[in-house]
C-alpha cells in the first residue's frame, strides 16, 4: 500500500487546494452584486479611510516573532532525543539537561529585559 | 470494501496508479466526514450556547434546526466576494486558501481508528506541526491583503498569539513524544494501550492541559479571541472578508478546532482505546464488547472536547491582550519545560509510561 510514504499527504495536500479553489470560485461565480466607491472602500467604522492602512505597528510583534523563532528551533531540537529516549539513556538525558539549562538562562534573561512585557 | 474496490481497479490500471485513485476517494471521503462535521458543529455550538444562555437556538430550518448549517452554507456562498478597492488582490484571495489548506491537509495523518489512517507516516507529529505552523500565513496575509486598519491590527495580534501558544504547544507535545517514543500517531495511540491507566493524561495532566487551553489559544476561539473580539476590532483579520472567501476561513478554523480535539483525543487520551479496556473482568461476560477499540471511542472523545471548547467560550469572559501573551509566555512555557525535566526524572527513575 501508499500508506507508508508521503505521496498520499502530498495528494492531500492537492485535493485540500482543489476544495479551496472550488469553494472561491463558487463563489466569485454566483455572488454577482453591484460594485460602488463606498462599498469597495476598507471598512473604518463609518469614517473615510485616512491614512495608508500598513501603518507603523509596535516593535514587541518583531520580538515576539524572533523569540518565537529562538524556541520553536528548540522544540525541533528535542523532538528527536524525545523519540530516541530509550536508545540516548541517562547520558542523553543529562546532554539535554545542559542544552535546556542554557535555553532557560536565555528565557530567564528575556524575562528579566521586559521582554515578555505587554502593558 | 477497499479490498474490493482495488480488485475492480486492478482490472485496468497498474497497481500504482489504482493504489492513488483508492488513496484518493479514501481522501475526499475524510475531507466530506470533516466538512459535514464543521457544519454541525457550528450547529452544536449554537445550540449549546443557546441552552446554556437559557435559549433554544437555532430551531426553524429543518426539523429542530437541524438544517440551519446547511443554509448558512448555501447562503454564504452565494453572497458576493468583496475585494476591497485598495486591496493586493492576489493575496487577499489567496490567504483564505493557506487557511484551508493546511486545516483540512493536516487530516491525512489523523488516525480514527486501528489501520485507518490516509498516511502513516514516521514523522506523523512534526506533519502536524509543520502543518499548524503553516496557518499562521493565512492570517497574516488575509491581514496584510485587506488594506485595513482593523484588519492589520487583528492579524499581528492573532499572529503574536498563535505563535506564542504555538511554542507552549510544541513542548507540550515534546512531552507526549518522550512518553509515546515515537513521531508517529498510530503508535503513541498504540503506546496507550491497556485501559485509562496507561492513558497520557495521567502522567502528563499540566502539559495535557497547557496543549488543550494552547488549542483554544490557536484556534482564535473564546476566551483568547482578542484577535476578532467583535467589541474591539470587530472581526480582526476578517473584516473585509465576505461571502465564500470568508466560509474558507470560516471552515479552516472549525477544522482546527475538531484538530484539535482529534490531537488531544490522541495524543493523551489514547485515540480509538476504549475507556474499559482495563477491565479484564469483562471477558466473558456478554458486556465484553465494550473492551474493543474503534471509531466509536476516538467521535466520543473528540465530541467531548468539542463540548469543553463550547462550554469554555460560555463560560469565561474575555482575556485582555497583555494577559494572554503573560499567560502563553510566563506561565505555559515554564510549566511545560519543568514538566519536560520531571518527565526526565521519571524516566531515569522508570516511573510511569516507562516502568515496564
Amino acid at each position: 500500500m501508499l500508506q507508508q510514504n508521503y505521496l498520499p499527504a502530498l495528494i492531500y495536500l492537492g485535493i485540500a487546494t482543489a476544495i479551496g479553489l472550488a469553494l472561491l470560485a463558487i463563489g466569485l461565480i454566483f455572488g454577482r452584486g453591484q460594485k460602488n466607491a463606498a462599498k469597495l472602500s476598507p471598512y473604518e467604522c463609518g469614517f473615510e479611510a485616512f491614512e495608508d492602512s500598513r501603518m507603523k505597528f509596535d516593535v514587541r510583534y518583531y520580538l515576539v516573532a524572533i523569540l518565537f523563532i529562538i524556541f520553536d528551533l528548540e522544540i525541533a531540537f528535542l523532538f528527536p532525543w524525545a523519540v530516541s529516549l530509550d536508545t540516548v539513556g541517562t547520558f542523553g538525558v543529562l546532554a539535554m539537561g545542559l542544552f535546556l539549562v542554557v535555553l532557560v538562562v536565555g528565557f530567564i534573561y528575556e524575562w528579566k529585559k521586559g521582554a515578555l512585557e505587554w502593558d | 470494501m477497499i479490498a474490493l474496490l482495488q480488485d475492480l481497479l486492478l482490472g485496468f490500471l497498474p497497481e500504482f496508479w489504482a493504489d492513488v485513485v483508492i488513496t484518493a476517494i479514501q481522501i475526499v471521503m475524510l475531507t466530506i466526514a470533516v466538512i459535514l462535521c464543521v457544519a454541525f458543529l457550528t450547529y452544536f455550538e449554537r445550540k449549546v450556547i443557546g441552552y446554556m444562555q437559557n435559549r433554544i437556538g437555532p430551531n426553524r430550518v429543518g426539523p429542530r434546526g437541524l438544517l440551519q448549517p446547511f443554509a448558512d452554507v448555501i447562503k454564504l456562498l452565494l453572497k458576493e466576494i468583496i475585494v476591497p478597492r485598495r486591496a493586493n488582490r492576489f493575496l487577499f484571495l489567496t490567504a483564505p486558501l493557506l487557511s484551508i489548506i493546511p486545516a483540512l491537509a493536516t487530516w491525512a495523518v489523523i488516525p480514527l481508528f486501528p489501520g485507518f489512517v490516509i498516511a502513516d507516516l514516521n514523522a506523523g507529529l512534526l506533519y502536524v506541526l509543520a502543518l499548524t505552523s503553516l496557518s499562521v500565513y493565512g492570517v497574516i496575509l488575509a491581514g496584510w491583503a485587506s488594506n485595513s486598519k482593523y484588519a492589520l491590527l487583528g492579524a499581528m495580534r492573532s499572529a503574536a498569539q498563535i505563535v506564542a501558544y504555538e511554542i507552549a504547544m510544541g513542548f507540550a507535545l515534546v512531552g507526549v513524544l518522550m512518553a509515546g517514543g515515537s513521531l508517529n500517531l498510530g503508535d503513541i495511540v498504540a503506546a496507550q494501550a491497556g485501559g485509562v491507566s496507561s492513558w497520557f493524561f495521567i502522567w502528563l495532566l499540566p502539559l495535557c492541559l497547557v496543549f488543550f487551553i494552547s488549542g483554544v489559544a490557536e484556534t482564535n476561539r473564546a476566551p483568547f479571541d482578542v484577535a476578532e473580539g467583535e467589541s474591539e476590532i470587530v472581526a480582526g483579520f476578517m473584516v473585509e472578508y465576505s461571502g465564500a472567501a470568508f466560509a474558507l476561513f470560516f471552515l479552516a478554523e472549525y477544522a482546527n478546532i475538531i484538530l484539535i480535539a482529534a490531537l488531544t483525543s490522541v495524543l493523551f487520551f489514547g485515540g480509538w482505546e476504549s475507556v474499559f479496556a482495563g477491565w479484564n473482568w469483562l471477558d466473558g461476560t456478554w458486556l465484553e464488547f465494550l473492551r474493543e477499540p474503534g471509531l466509536f471511542w476516538m467521535v466520543a472523545k473528540m465530541v467531548f472536547f468539542l463540548f469543553c471548547f463550547l462550554w469554555i467560550r460560555a463560560t469565561f469572559p474575555r482575556y485582555r491582550y497583555d494577559q494572554i501573551m503573560r499567560l502563553g509566555w510566563k506561565v505555559f512555557i515554564p510549566i511545560t519545560i519543568i514538566w519536560i525535566v520531571v518527565e526526565a526524572g521519571m524516566f531515569t527513575l522508570k516511573l510511569g509510561p516507562w516502568s515496564a
